[in-house]
Order: C-alpha cells, then structure tokens, then sequence
C-alpha cells in the first residue's frame, strides 16, 4: 500500500487552498484527488463576476478566481494531483482508495481532508406533485449544459426557490435569449445575496413570487406549464390563489446538501467543526454551505494548517496525534 | 412482405418472456413496441418482487402461474445473468384478528402450493426484522420471495431472445389490425406486419388491440401506484419484504427491498380513468409514508430519493390468458397486473402451449442458447474485482456517475446493447439513478449516447420524440 502524508478530497477552491496551506505549513508529501478533468470545481461553470473581492480585493469571475489557485498548485512540485480520480471508499484508520481510467489505488494517509464539496436538492427531495417529463434541471446543472456545454436547456423558464444559482441562472438564460417567466419563492424574502437580487432580477424584469410555492408540474414528454399558488405561514396553499404558469423548463434552485457520503461511510462523525477521528478534516462546502467562495478560502487555508500540525506532531517521537482535536476549529 | 409465424404486441416483462420462450423453437417471431425502448409501459414501474404466491385465492390462474413463475425465474435468471435474490417476505399481524386472517391467507397459499410458509413469533420478528414496529404480534414468513431488476430482466430476456432469431420493432405503434386469408395484417406507425398467429401483450393497451379484432369482453382499468425511492444508505432499513395484511384491492403499502439496493415504500392503489397518467401527489406520498410507518416505524421522509407512479392494468380479479375462438390465430394476454412479473416465465410456457393447441407446430431448434453473459456492473462487485477490470479496459475506472458507481465502459456497453434515451440508460445502468438525480452525469451521458448513436446532443430524448433534454445549442437558439 503506498503511504503519503497528506491526501486531500477534493480540487474546488477549498481543496487547492488546504493543499497550498499545508504544504506552506510544511507538508511536503500532499496527493490532491479531483473526479473532474481539471481542477477549479464548480468555480469552472460560475463565468459571472463578483468571486474575490473580499479574499483578493478584486472582481473576478470563476474561472479566473479558480485559475490563481491552479497556479500556485502547479508551481509546488510537492503537490501531486490525480485528476478524473474518484474516492469510492475511506477508512477511519485514514486508507482510501480512489478509482482513475486504468487504476484503482489504495493509500494510507498521515492525515486527510475532506473538500468534496456540495451538492443541489432536486425536486425529488421538496417533492412537487405532478409529472416527471424531461426539462426539470437543478439550477447547477443548467449552469454546466450552458457555460461548460454551449447547449440551452429551454426556452421558456421557472426558477423555483431564490438560491444565488437560481438567481444568477435567471439572468444568464436572459441572456442567452430565453424567457424567464418567473421565480417562485416560498419564503417571503430572497434566499440569495442582495447583489444577486438586484444584479441578475431586478435590473432584467425578472417577476419574483414570494410566498408562492408550485402546486403541480405538468407535461407528458416534455414540461408543458406549472401551477402556482400562494402559501400561508406554515406552507400551505391559501384556496383560491392558484393559477398556471406555461413553460418547458424548470430550474430547481431550492438549497445544497453537502456532500458527506464518505465521510458516513467511514463512520466518522461530524461535530459542530470537528471530526470524530483525529487526522480527519473537513473543509469548504461539505462541512457547511458558504455565501463566498472567498470565506471558502480562508478557513480552508486553516483547515491545511492544521493537518500540517497534526502530521508534525507524528513525526515527533512521543507524541500524540489525539492531543491534536481533529477538524476544523 | 414477410410473414411471421407470431407477431407479439407489446414488449414488457410478458411480450419478452413469450417471445424469449417461443425462440426455442423454429418459428418466425416479431416483437412489436410502441415506444422507443423495451419495458417503457407497465414494466418500468414494477415493484421487482417475485412473491411467492400468497395472497392469491386459491383457484385463481394467477396465483398458480405466480407459484410456477417462481420456481422458473430461479433458472431464467442463471441463464440471463440477472441477479435474483430470495429475501424472503413477512406479513405481519398486529393484533388478535390479523392472526387469524394469517393462518386463512397461510391455508389458502398451501393450497397453492407455496412451500415453506411458517408462522413466526414476536421473539423471531425482533431478532430478524430488527426495526419492524414492536406492536406487532407475528408474521406469516414466506422464504421464497425474492427481488429482481424487473427493467434488467427485460433487456436481458429480450437481448437473448433476438440471439435466438426474434425480431424486435420498436417506435411501432399499432393503428389497426385485420384478418384475411388466414394471416393478421397489423397496421403499424413503423411498417405493415403479417402473422399467422398474434398475441396481445400490450398491457394498459390490451384491450383496444382485441377491439381492433372484435373482442370486446373486457376493460383494462388502470389502478395507479405510487412508489417512494429511499437512499441506498438506507439499504439495511429491512431485511425482508415487508407486507401488511391485503385488502381487497392491492397488497397494501409494502417495505420493498430493490435489486438496486435501494428500499422503495408504497405503492398506493387508486383506480382512475387516463392511461397515461403517471402523476404523483402530496396525498400519495403522505398515505405511504402513514402506511409505511405504521411497518417501520422510524422511515424518514428525508430520505426520499425519487419516486414515480406506475399503472396496473386491472381486468377483473384474474388474468386474462386465452385463445379467442371467435378470432383464431388470436391470443389475448391481458389484466396481468400482479403477481404478473412473478408469472411471466409461466404465462411464456401457457402461451405456448395454446398456441400448440392451436396448431401452431413447435419444433424445437437445434441449437438455442439458453445463456447470455452477465452484465457487469461496478456497484454490485468488490474493489478486488473491479480493481482487475480496470486493468482489463480502463473506461472501467472512468466513473460517469459518482453517486451509483457507474462507469463510462458501462454507459457506452449500455447504449451498445440497445439504451436509446437517458431512460433507457438509467434503467440498464443506474447512472442518474442515485440522490443527485443526474445533477453531475447528465452532460456526459448526454454525450456518450449522442456519440454512440450518431446523433446531435439536441437530438437525445429523456425517454423518445418529445422528450429532448435540451433544446438548442450555441448559435442555434433562435432556430
């Protein structure tokens, strides 16, 4: 079994920022695993603005925020990185093992950080009544086929739930020529950052359905229309205030769940900011769903010192890793 | 024009058994389908329990194709590489009374001939059944109930079928029907067919193909289910098929164990008048979660993955399985509603058998192959294994979709054995199966089909003709 110091999850923003801290904090063995074909995450489908004022004092996109970051990986040759590689299995005693076209490998790690990130609630999980045609997206999804795939999902949308994605979704189908017929909200405020509100609804005529839910999603093949209707305090539909909207699209922008599969798998526990086995950490979205991608960075960035504590703690002779306190302070 | 020795309608679970069956012996056979791929009628929405046969009234027809059908899907699924558990099924009492139907469902099942039943005390459903609701009393325990891919076991029978010489039609949907001359010309969307003998198997559509020839004794009245997915994390929720006591109109709402790994709740039964629709509904959703509940007591309804709605043909209480005297040459294979999945590989040999009656010759071919190899698939074998396959073809390691385990290799075997639409991949492969829905994959299968079958990425459809995932690309937008 080949044995590494560190092996990060993950090659998002907060995976490269672990991985450029703790090699700054003195690692010098650090194995980046990404199930993607490059690096970045989900920053690779945001070509909006607004990513780095905070961390870099500056108005970036996605990519290019995502692309300093791939930068500096590249330039520490200590920093290997696995790509199109995906972790089918961690252990609690830090192995893990991780299938890539051609090869399965299995490593036993010193420490380990989790960067693996989120993932959207679908319509399955609000449960919608109604149909199952084709033309239901998640908001992210709808993202990649338009920014990463050049293809436009459909012309005439719903945004269901105010998310950023939803809303930044909204303004980029705009864009692309299709109609955004309306956002449907079950709260009554935005789930979104106000820039978003503003920036990608406002400024574009988007109509916003506060207190709304929809009822029903109609359509055989293809979604033909939605019913709407207005919800009370609790969420229930208030008589009378139903009425239906025509479209062939329906972006889900309704929350992000993160992504702990293997950490549940491993039987390792989350508590508050920690991990219940020392050496385990987690970092970025899959501990908990961030606003800025710039908040990202700095707590990952303590997330990679912290491994880097616990590894030199193992080096030295008659010391404890468990002394340590594992996770993310 | 060529005329066949049988033309069959309809090809879900019963249209490909009967043709898989019928391939045995030197016969012309087509397999005529409406929509763009197998098993997209009733089929799909199958429960995948074969039961062991209780439940049924004792003289019925359905509950001895159901016992028979047992027995040879053991064999079938050998043959055909697709995976068959026998998990076993309880039918729990939770009170004085419920015994008593017990032992009256456990008499008319031996009646049957369902072997092994036992009644099983409070002490056994703890130990075995650990998060079965403590209120109950016992159960009736019925060891030959498994669980199959009913989707898989289409595919697979269909591909082995046309190994041995069956001819598969799809996007054939039949406008009319005539009689002359000894032979049935069936007037499709796709072509003309000529057949000495048909066989009805158009399931919720049965009985407008036996109008179209004159019969019109019976009415298939859908009876909806709806049917809740848990996350495979739940995997261990039951270790058996969980039933309450049936009620007059469906088994209730069960615990299903899935091929797939993943638990299902429902289904609810409701008849209603349109074919086609499949809708679900908050009151669905909260009756089977009430329902399930009430089996075990801590399903949490945040664990719902997905769910769909599928329909029963419903045609009366039994089977309809019979040479029409009045059309001959014609078999009507109408009202299987369940245990129909149970009884297909049986229903096949009584289809055989009566068109043998009927004088159709059956000799059997020189060589048919019984077997196909099995389908790999990553999420049901250990890393060892799928350590070597990577080694073997390194598309094995190249996952699609992350959240099932499903790798390029797979997607792209999928599409080459006959996957057409992202359906069609789903249920051969998992992929978009998982708790992302498609969120992460979708692009990439997207992009395997449309690479495989030669067509623009606009063109690929969810499940056929109106159902395209997309609808334009880049400089296309205005078209």
């Amino acid at each position: 079994m080949i044995k590494r110091d560190l092996v990060i999850v993950g090659g998002g923003p907060a995976g490269m920022a672990a991985a450029v801290s703790a090699y700054e904090n003195g690692v010098k063995d650090i194995l980046l695993v990404e199930r993607d074909q490059y690096l970045g995450g989900i920053l690779n489908q945001c070509v909006h603005t607004g990513f780095g004022i905070n961390y870099f004092k500056e108005i970036l996109t996605g990519p290019e925020y995502a692309d300093r970051f791939i930068e500096k990986v590249k330039n520490i040759p200590e920093i290997e990185v696995s790509l199109k590689s995906i972790v089918v299995s961690l252990m609690p005693d830090k192995i893990i093992t991780f299938l890539k076209p051609g090869r399965l490998e299995t490593i036993k790690a010193k420490a380990i950080i989790m960067a693996t990130g989120c993932r959207e609630k679908t319509r399955e999980m609000v449960h919608i009544q109604g149909t199952r045609p084709a033309g239901i997206f998640s908001a992210g999804l709808a993202q990649k086929l338009i920014n990463i795939e050049g293809l436009l999902p459909g012309k005439e949308i719903i945004v269901v739930g105010s998310g950023d994605i939803g809303l930044i979704m909204a303004r980029r189908f705009t864009l692309e020529g299709a109609k955004v017929k309306a956002i449907i909200e079950i709260q009554k405020e935005t789930r979104g950052l106000l820039r978003n509100m503003v920036q990608c609804v406002e400024d574009f005529n988007i109509p916003v359905y506060f207190n709304h839910k929809i009822s029903r999603i109609y359509g055989k093949d293809r979604v033909e229309k939605v019913s709407v209707c207005k919800v009370d305090d609790n969420f229930n539909e208030i008589s009378g205030s139903l009425f239906e909207i025509k479209c062939d699209t329906i972006l889900m922008s309704v929350g992000l769940i993160p992504e702990n599969e293997l950490i549940e798998m491993a039987g390792v526990r989350i508590d508050g900011n920690k991990t219940s086995v020392p050496g385990i950490f987690m970092c970025g979205n899959c501990l908990k769903i961030y606003d800025l991608v710039d908040w990202v960075t700095q707590d990952s960035f303590l997330a990679g010192k912290l491994a880097a504590t616990t590894i030199e703690l193992l080096l030295k002779p008659g010391s404890h890793s468990n002394t340590m306190g594992a996770g993310l302070q | 024009m060529k005329t066949h020795d049988v033309a069959i309608i309809g090809a879900g679970v019963i249209g490909t058994s009967i043709a898989r069956e019928l391939s045995r012996y030197k016969l012309d056979i087509a397999l005529i389908e409406k929509e763009e791929e197998l098993a997209f009628g009733v089929s799909k929405s199958n429960s995948g329990i074969i039961h062991p046969g209780t439940q049924n009234p004792p003289g019925s027809m359905k509950g001895c194709l159901c016992v028979q059908g047992n027995a040879l899907i053991r064999k079938i699924s050998k043959e055909l590489g697709v995976d068959f558990k026998e998990v076993g099924e309880l039918i729990v009492a939770f009170n004085e009374d419920d015994i008593k139907e017990l032992l009256r469902l456990k008499k008319e099942a031996e009646l049957l001939g369902v072997p092994g039943l036992r009644i099983v005390d409070k002490d056994w459903l703890e130990k075995n059944e650990p998060n079965l609701n403590s209120v109950a009393v016992c159960g009736l325990y019925a060891p030959t109930a498994g669980i199959i891919s009913p989707y898989r076991l289409v595919y697979d029978l269909a591909e082995n079928a046309v190994r041995n010489g069956v001819e598969i039609f799809t996007k054939a949907k039949v406008i009319n029907i005539s009689r002359a001359d000894k032979y049935f010309e069936i007037n499709t969307s796709l072509d003309l067919f000529k057949s000495r003998y048909l066989v009805n198997a158009a399931g919720l559509f049965a009985d407008e193909i036996s109008g179209m020839l004159g019969i019109n004794d019976f009415k298939i009245k859908p009876r909806k289910g709806e049917e809740f997915i848990l996350d495979k994390k739940k995997a261990d929720l039951a270790r058996h098929l969980i039933f309450p006591l049936p009620s007059k109109v469906s088994k209730g709402v069960l615990i299903i164990k899935t091929a797939d790994g993943n638990p299902m709740i429902g289904p609810t039964a409701e008849d209603i008048e349109d074919k086609e629709d499949f809708s679900t509904s908050d009151s669905g959703l909260n009756k089977v979660l009430m329902s399930a509940r009430r089996l075990i007591p801590s399903i949490n309804d945040k664990d719902i993955i997905a769910y769909f709605a599928g329909l029963r043909p419903v045609a009366g209480d039994d089977f309809i399985i019979r040479h029409e005297e009045k059309c001959p040459g014609f078999i009507n294979v109408a009202g299987i509603q369940s245990p129909g999945l149970t009884a297909s590989p049986a229903i096949a040999v009584l289809v055989a058998n009566i068109l043998k009656k009927n004088e159709l010759a059956l000799k059997k071919k020189l060589i048919f192959h019984a077997h196909r190899k099995k389908t790999m698939h990553l999420f049901e074998i250990p890393l060892t294994k799928t350590q070597a396959l990577i080694k073997k073809d390194h598309a094995y390691g190249d996952i699609v979709c992350r959240c099932e385990m499903v790798s390029a290799k797979e997607i792209r075997d999928a599409v080459r054995r006959g996957a057409k639409t992202m359906d069609g991949v789903k249920f051969r492969t998992r992929a978009q199966a998982g708790r992302c829905h498609g969120s992460f994959c979708t692009t990439r299968i997207i992009k395997i089909l449309a690479e495989e079958t030669q067509t623009p990425l606009t063109g690929i459809t969810k499940r056929g003709r109106g159902s395209e995932i997309v609808r334009g690309g880049r400089g296309l937008i205005n078209d």
